[in-house]
């Protein structure tokens, strides 16, 4: 009798715990059911991209020859016969990016030294949120801020006709991107191992010596991933540069002059654009090259990155 | 100051000067006391070990000598550190050139992620040496020194965390022999390694001492009996203080302790 009751017990328990298991294991499959759509989703988003790029962009390769694209200077789109030449655009960009790059670099590294290896741990843990916050600022109120604030600043201390140009977008661009570089950076070199440092003041290394022989170099990789990063923000970035660049449709010899680099090239002229028209092609195709451009720029980060996370395990 | 060290058989007896000496020393990190009024000299061209149970301050003891422990935070001081009868606490002693003067072996291998070369030029490049020959000179002394050489010198270029682990740690040795320290503190540098590699560092310190003072933290009783020359047993009050309970030429300490716990605790860690 009562190794029945107790059989009978053992079931009224079991019962409900395999319908539990049954559930969890259905929640389960439908969980990861959910990450592989949204994975999936991803790729095809991704795919897509590419594939309207490539759709839209490259006829304009039929009427004008990638070579007279690439290499041409004029950009006019609605005289008769229009010409497509992208240098001007491309040049642009370039100025922009150097200008940019040359100083969010020393700066953003600076930053990063001196949070990860000077600042007590309540600054850090402070300032850093507040960096990171930075990043997501509406570049529209950067633009305003150029517009406003620097250009008459850039236009009185380089005696220029206008302070919208290359210089102008280009600081913007940097101050954009210094959230990323910093942010990255810090990452980069709090990662390096402590015992490289111990062992480095231990040998009578000052703490400048140990920061810039011992704890920028073991982060090397890290550090490029986050320039790289910054590089792929301040080529991307379209609304500040349309604001403060100035718009000037020749190729820029210098920084200092008014130029379109080639996101504010797009965001200009597509509104005039007629769908499918040449125009309208060859926008895609300069939408093409900027992806390509800030994806391999962005692969490239990204191998660097993990080649800085192996690095320490050995 | 002399004090004269009765030795086992192996060695020759040597009465050396004394080095390096704490007086009244006390340690707190923040309001925690590690280690208190401890008095004891180390003597010259000797090794000399520093041997206890685990958390009774043997690592915070060894870094007052280079001046480690400034690195924490809330690490408070008081007593005497000396060098040669200096103060090292004092205002005026320029940390750098007490390091340069007091190297320091870790317990885990540390060579930098670069080459092996630049590990050991990296201390005389930080004071001023640049000129590559003279770079080469060192390192090539520095790592025969270290008893590397031969197993290295066709890697110089390669890098360093590519060596084993027993030639990481004599890595280290060289890099911190390249600075020309007269002091050497070892942390317990043979725990991370073989006993292979273990008893390839301790020939290394024995031939070492010859021209240097060592000072070693170690766990490991049998390597503070074969390699030392004094012993020193360190132990935790009820506060977790730790205080230097016995010190003596390592012959004595380990056959005939005058305190109870150090006899103890050696005869526990012989089993
Ligand atoms: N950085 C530190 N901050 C606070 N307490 C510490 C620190 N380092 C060590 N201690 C404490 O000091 C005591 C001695 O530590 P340590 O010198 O490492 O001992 P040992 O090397 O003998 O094992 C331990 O109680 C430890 O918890
Ligand atoms: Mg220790």
């Amino acid at each position: 009798m009562r190794l029945r009751r107790n059989v009978h017990e053992v079931d009224a328990i079991a019962v409900p715990a395999g319908g539990l298991a049954r559930r969890w294991r259905l929640g389960e499959k439908f969980i990861e059911g959910w990450i592989y759509l949204a994975g999936g989703l991803a790729i095809v988003v991704l795919l897509g991209i590419i594939v309207l790029l490539v759709k839209e962009g490259v006829p304009i390769f039929f009427d004008t020859p990638p070579w007279e694209f690439f290499f041409g200077t004029k950009w006019y789109p609605v005289s008769e016969p229009p010409t497509f030449g992208i240098m001007p655009f491309f040049v642009a960009t370039l100025w922009v990016t150097i200008v940019a790059t040359a100083i969010s670099v020393p700066i953003g590294v600076a930053c990063a030294a001196y949070l990860s290896e000077v600042a007590p741990d309540k600054v850090r843990e402070t300032v850093k949120p507040v960096i990171e916050l930075l990043a997501g600022f509406p570049s529209v109120v950067m633009g305003f801020i150029g517009l406003m604030l620097l250009s008459p600043l850039v236009q009185s201390a380089f005696n220029l006709n206008t302070g919208l140009s290359g210089l102008t977008a280009g600081i913007m661009l940097a101050f954009m991107s210094l959230p990323i570089i910093i942010s990255v950076s810090e990452d980069a070199l709090r990662a390096v191992p402590d015992e490289f440092r111990q062992a480095s003041f231990a040998l009578g290394a000052t703490k400048w010596e140990t920061i810039w022989h011992v704890c920028i170099p073991a982060a090397l990789s890290g550090i490029t991933a986050a320039v790289m990063l910054g590089v792929g923000r301040a080529i991307g970035e379209t609304m500040t540069v349309l604001m403060v660049a100035g718009g000037a449709l020749a190729v820029p010899v210098s920084p200092t002059e008014p130029m379109m680099p080639m996101t504010a090239a797009i965001a200009s002229g597509i509104g005039n654009a007629v769908r499918g028209g040449l125009q309208y092609q060859a926008l895609f195709a300069i939408g093409l090259i900027l992806f390509v451009l800030t994806l391999s720029v962005n692969l490239v980060a990204d191998r660097v990155l993990e080649r800085q996370k192996r690095k320490f395990q050995r | 100051m002399n004090i004269n060290l009765e030795l086992t058989d192996k060695k020759a007896p040597v009465s050396g000067e004394v080095r390096m000496s704490t007086k009244n020393l006390s340690l707190y990190y923040g309001d925690f006391q590690a280690l208190r009024d401890i008095t004891l000299n180390i003597p010259e061209n000797a090794i000399t070990a520093v041997i206890g149970p685990s958390g009774c301050g043997k690592s915070t003891f060894l870094r007052l000598f280079n001046r480690m422990n400034d690195l924490i935070t809330g690490v408070k001081v008081d007593g005497r550190v000396e060098l040669d009868g200096i103060n090292i606490y004092d205002r005026d002693i320029d940390v750098v050139e007490l390091r340069k003067k007091v190297g320091m072996v870790f317990q885990k291998p540390n060579p930098f992620p670069m080459s092996v070369f630049e590990n050991v030029a990296f201390g005389p490049r930080r004071h001023g040496r640049k000129n590559r020959m003279e770079l080469e000179d060192v390192v090539e002394k520095s790592l025969k020194q270290a008893a590397l050489w031969d197993e290295v010198k066709d890697k110089l270029g390669q890098s360093a965390l590519a060596l084993s682990g027993g030639q990481q740690q004599r890595l280290c040795i060289a890099r911190v022999l390249a600075v020309e320290p007269e002091v050497i503190l070892m942390d317990e540098p043979c725990s991370a390694l073989d006993p292979i590699a273990t008893l390839r560092i301790e020939d290394l310190m024995k031939s070492l001492a010859e021209n240097y003072t060592i000072v070693i933290v170690t766990h490991n009783m049998q390597q503070a009996a074969r390699v030392s020359d004094m012993s020193a047993f360190f132990m935790m009050e009820e506060d977790r203080a730790g205080i230097l309970v016995e010190y003596g030429p390592t012959a004595e300490l380990f056959t005939n302790p005058k305190d109870k716990r150090t006899e103890d605790y050696i005869t526990g860690r012989f089993g």
